[in-house]
């Protein structure tokens, strides 16, 4: 059976990993390459190394730091954060990533999704969404917008809407991130995820919000996510991914577990 | 000693080179025929569109991977690789493969997302060479949405809206759909199982 998959990100500034407490207050948790390695051996299915820093001429130190996590990883590597061409794509590639993910640059410019997925093929490319509930509709149906540049900007489009049009421009994965959710602790947003499952046959990856196993379980069961990504519980050891996915187990989620 | 990881225009092979350098293998990505000719082991990696295989008749590196399977190198195809080495693909159905195996790749049925992305676990056939050494019913990475059907070679296969061929082994024709060097410590020790044929 296809498994759950269990996903680690590593928030990236200037060659460190930090984690905000939504976009901001952040903590510096240490190398990411040390982190990343530290991950996949403690049972990680996947690793995402999201560049946060803003500053252009920190790309050559990007570049470096997926370098040196990509070595000798042997799960796959998605990196994201500031890329806004083909070239961009092409130096995260040739820097080791198996995968991008692509936010502000792909709702910037949509056919920027075609033309890396035509280079690269579908399965490398991932739009991220950062999503937030709108507080305009006080309806029975809820409604999600997508925000570019780390959150602070709102798109006016709807975030299913563009998770499907990520589809049909050729995206192979949409990484789903809650911004009422992220850095709460207080568990994914079920309700966001599974509309955006619903509305595409691509693999959803939900984030933002996890703090214990029993978010995961609720996300993969009623959130219909393919996978569940976090940051902070993993970097300050609230749980290790092998004692989530334990859980995760001893409630009849399937994960790869023993790796 | 040499592996030539063949490079036909088709996404990224950094990752698969990564795999063979950690294992201490000398390797070489090449779209080269003269150097896949020489090489003592050839990879097919392949992460893109079927028909981006058409390249390798093109460039002469299909002949030289015929004529060294005919001399007995061993061949190893991954993903895209190994569907090439069966009769075709409905992804693109003129492009001409290698036509190892019987039968014709196709795309996943719509009871199931697609593409089949992740960690999937394999029902191993017992006398596998690739997979010696390999306890039962390991966990592999795949990304794709076209799949190979089951035939006698095949030596795993895999459930996902059916089932499939994961992978298939025939004396020193070898093919996988997932990837294993981005399977862990199970794919390395297949790549290595690879590599002391």
């Amino acid at each position: 059976m296809l498994t759950k998959r269990i996903i680690a990100c590593l928030d990236v500034d200037a060659g460190r990993v930090v984690k905000g407490v939504q976009f901001t207050n952040l903590r510096d948790a240490g190398d990411p390459a040390a982190l990343a390695h530290a991950h996949a051996a403690n049972g990680a299915d996947e690793i995402v190394l999201l560049d946060i820093s803003a500053a252009h001429q920190q790309r050559a130190t990007l570049l470096d730091t997926v370098r040196r996590a990509a070595k000798e990883l042997f799960i796959p590597f998605t990196v994201g954060g500031g890329i806004r061409t083909l070239d961009d794509a092409a130096h995260v590639f040739a820097a080791g990533a198996d995968k991008i993910s692509i936010n502000s640059a792909a709702l910037a410019d949509p056919s920027l999704i075609t033309q890396i997925a035509a280079r690269f093929g579908s399965q490398a490319v991932i739009v991220a969404i950062d999503a937030k509930r709108s507080t305009d509709h006080n309806d029975e149906i809820p409604r999600w917008q997508a925000f570019t540049r780390g959150g602070r900007t709102a798109s006016g489009l709807d975030a299913i809407a563009w998770a499907q049009e990520a589809e049909s421009r050729g995206a192979g994965e949409i990484l789903l991130t809650s911004m009422d959710r992220d850095g709460t602790a207080s568990g994914f947003d079920c309700n966001l995820t599974r509309s955006v499952a619903a509305a595409v046959r691509i693999p959803v990856i939900a984030s933002g919000g996890a703090g214990g196993a029993a978010h995961f379980t609720e996300v993969f069961r009623h959130g219909h996510a393919d996978a569940a990504l976090a940051a902070s519980i993993f970097h300050f050891g609230i749980g290790s991914i092998a004692e989530l996915k334990r859980q995760l187990g001893t409630e009849n989620i399937p994960v790869r577990w023993p790796c | 000693m040499t592996i030539a990881i063949v490079d036909y225009g088709a996404g990224n092979l950094t990752s698969v080179k990564r795999a063979f350098d950690h294992l201490g293998e000398t390797c070489t990505v090449t779209s080269n025929a003269a150097e896949v000719s020489r090489a003592t082991k050839i990879v097919l990696p392949g992460v893109g569109h079927f028909a981006t295989t058409a390249g390798l008749a093109r460039s002469g590196v299909q002949l030289a991977i015929a004529q060294a399977i005919d001399r007995g190198i061993p061949f190893l195809g991954i993903c895209v690789g190994m569907q090439w080495m069966f009769t075709g693909s409905d992804e693109s159905s003129e492009t001409r493969s290698l036509a190892l195996f019987p039968g014709n790749c196709v795309r996943f049925p719509a009871t199931v997302k697609s593409p089949h992305v992740g960690w999937n676990q394999l029902q191993i056939s017992p006398s596998s060479r690739l997979f010696s050494g390999i306890s039962d019913a390991p966990f592999v990475y795949f990304t794709h949405s076209y799949r190979a059907p089951l035939v006698d070679s095949t030596v795993a296969c895999c459930e996902y809206g059916g089932q499939f061929s994961a992978a298939v082994e025939r004396g020193h024709l070898f093919g996988v759909q997932f990837h294993p060097e981005k399977s862990g410590e199970v794919g390395l020790e297949i790549l290595r199982n690879f590599c002391k044929l």
